[in-house]
């Protein structure tokens, strides 16, 4: 077990190295940089620019100094917030992203999982017909759409919550909800199906035939068995989630972590985009190992030996 | 004797998209308590389906659509469904064919015996346990109370199917139904099942119906065989009676198609010409017609009716009707009064 984890650990580390190499590189190949503006800047300048952060040095002591600063946990300088740095940038976004990715989190599983497990249970009735038609709405409809119209609506008509910010409670309710909507969906088909499937089983037979309650046949003995395919899905869910969401955080104007890695793009701003990749990389191979503990808790027959 | 189990005119469908599926039809028959009654068929049959609807576990789109079952007294048609659950596991016990998948993965033997005979007595925690150690080691599980913990997984399948029986006899059920205990079992494997479950017999007292395509199975354990086909029985006596004498030429079709060791000679076997008959359109006479080798006119439009041959031995075959043709090894006998 102890070594399991050591392994997956540094099978982890090596991932992130991967990830890191291959970003720096990618970025070093692209045409333009950091320094390439609308408006020129003049040649003296861009001459110190260049010295100052060492842009001009062999591509591969570049990748060294990079690496070397890596370790330290020193992302380096932004070239376009001038005066930040990476670091600064990811604590910066960090907490908003977090908080409604949290917020987002937990609404799924709180009401995804039962909403799927309710309409396993009530298969090809009204309400099985109402929820499967309610997820494939939130399956298809993108998340740009769900938020405008909450803003249009919510916001808008209605003036019942803030259209941006996230200055009060209440304006947390329209990018928590359109950043929820697909996974939501997409929770309660899985369980559905799953359970569906799991009600199928002989085992499931032999409880009943053991004379146990339905809340039991149901409740102990279903529940557990058709989670496992949910937790799958969910694992990387919270990983994405929780590190921002682009569209949401430009809709409703949240100063998160999703903005500042889209705008580091459109700015060639090497150092953010490189620092948020391995930040991104980092969270979501520790989301995975996390999945992979939580699946031998709920199915024994998982082990981790080997 | 006292009568343990009636069945009288059971009639179970699938309510499919192509219509009524009769699983079923018109069953009656009744066994006495103490009993090892066997019920053998092929596929399809309608044996598994009569097991269920005792237990009242069809499920939808299946459905008992009239007949009355009564077990020791009690009328098990009517009874609501919290009903059911009290003689599930308690009075009538059912194990199935497949153990490797009848176990929940992913909760240990303990927690699932344990809950069972916790469901069903007033036991603490700890007697339970107790209790569930004592039923390993008499379905011959070696160290109980180490293997208690394991999961399902961790066991081969012959102990599986050791670990079902131990839960479905923990309540001391006054009937076992076992489904095909030994289908998914190898050969030597399946004999100890057996040879357990006769020992079982002995020690608790019990009744048990096994259902088996297996006439070796059956000849091992049973007093008493009912022959299904089409969903309806086709012949009915004891072991002796089915193996030594069998009057329906459904039942000497089974016999020919088992190899035989004593026999010495080395014939071929022989297999029953076609397949079952399609239950959604049945025959409209006696359901094996159609591959039977002496159909006759009556038998394609007809049902035919119970001809009894002894006390114990009865068969629905129009061959023993007193007016019916000579064939070799067919008796005439005498058609029963029923309603």
């Amino acid at each position: 077990m102890k070594n399991y984890f050591l392994r997956r650990i540094l099978s982890a580390l090596f991932t992130i190295f991967l990830i890191a190499t291959i970003t720096f590189f990618l970025m070093k190949s692209v045409p333009g940089g950091p320094l390439t503006r609308e408006r020129a800047l003049s040649p003296e300048i861009e001459a110190v620019m260049i010295e100052r952060y060492n842009l001009d040095a062999p591509i591969l002591e570049q990748y060294f100094d990079y690496m070397k600063g890596l370790v330290t946990f020193n992302l380096g300088p932004s070239f376009a917030k001038i005066g930040l740095s990476v670091e600064e940038l990811i604590w910066k976004g960090m907490p908003n992203s977090f908080k409604i990715g949290a917020l987002s989190v937990l609404l799924i599983i709180i009401l995804g999982i039962p909403i799927g497990i309710i309409s396993a249970l009530k298969q090809n009735k009204p309400i099985d017909y109402f929820v499967m038609f309610m997820a494939t709405l939130g399956v298809t409809i993108p998340s740009f759409v769900l938020a405008t119209g909450i803003i249009y609506i919510f916001a808008g008509k209605l003036g019942w919550i803030p259209s941006f910010g996230l200055n009060s409670p209440l304006s947390y309710i329209g990018p928590v909800v359109a950043l929820s909507g697909y996974s939501l969906s997409f929770v309660a088909r899985l369980t559905r199906s799953s359970m569906l499937e799991v009600l199928r089983q002989d085992y499931i037979r032999t409880a009943r035939a053991n004379g146990l309650r339905e809340l039991s046949v149901i409740g102990k003995h279903a529940i557990k068995n058709a989670l496992i395919p949910v937790i799958t899905y969910i694992g990387p869910m919270i990983a994405a989630i929780l590190t921002g969401s682009f569209v949401i955080e430009k809709i409703f104007a949240i100063p998160g972590i999703g903005r500042y890695f889209v705008e580091s793009v459109t700015n060639r701003d090497y150092t953010v985009l490189l620092g948020i990749t391995v930040f991104y990389a980092a969270f979501y191979v520790i989301m995975v190992l996390l999945v992979d503990v939580a699946y031998a808790l709920v199915d024994p027959r998982i082990k981790f030996n080997k | 004797m006292e009568k343990l189990l009636e069945i009288t005119n059971l009639k179970t469908s699938f309510f499919t998209h192509f219509g009524e599926v009769q699983a079923v039809r018109e069953t009656t028959f009744s066994m006495d308590k103490g009993e090892v009654l066997g019920i053998v068929g092929e596929s399809g049959s309608g044996k598994s389906v009569t097991a269920l609807s005792i237990m009242r576990l069809v499920e939808s789109p299946g459905k008992i659509v009239s007949g009355k079952i009564i077990f020791d007294g009690k009328d098990i048609t009517g009874m609501t469904e919290k009903e059911m659950t009290e003689i599930r596991g308690q009075d009538i016990a059912m194990i199935f064919q497949d153990p490797m998948t009848s176990l929940n993965p992913v909760y240990t033997i303990r927690n699932q015996m344990v809950e069972v005979i916790r469901r069903h007595t007033d036991m603490s925690r700890k007697q339970a346990l107790a209790k569930a150690e004592d039923m390993l080691r008499l379905v011959e599980i070696p160290e109980p109370k180490k293997r208690i913990n394991s999961y399902p997984h961790e066991f081969s399948g012959g102990m599986k199917q050791r670990a079902m029986i131990a839960t479905a006899l923990s309540c001391d059920p006054k009937l076992l139904i076992a489904d095909e205990p030994t289908t998914a079992l190898d050969v030597t494997i399946q004999a100890q099942i057996i040879a357990l479950m006769k020992n079982l017999k002995e020690k608790l007292s019990m009744s048990i119906i096994i259902i088996t395509h297996d006439l070796g199975v059956i000849a091992e354990i049973c007093s008493r065989i009912i022959v299904m086909y089409g969903g309806k029985i086709m012949e009915e006596g004891t072991s002796d009676e089915i193996f030594y004498e069998p009057q329906n030429p459904y039942t000497v079709g089974l016999h020919k198609s088992v190899p035989r060791m004593d026999s010495g000679d080395r014939k071929r076997l022989v297999p029953i010409a076609g397949s079952p008959p399609d239950l959604l359109s049945p025959p409209g006479g006696c359901p094996f017609s159609p591959r039977c080798p002496h159909t006759m006119e009556i038998c394609l439009k007809e049902h035919p009716p119970k001809f009894n041959l002894s006390a114990t031995h009865s068969s629905a075959c129009w061959l023993l009707h007193p007016e019916s043709p000579a064939v070799e090894g067919y008796r005439k006998g005498v058609q029963r009064n029923e309603g």
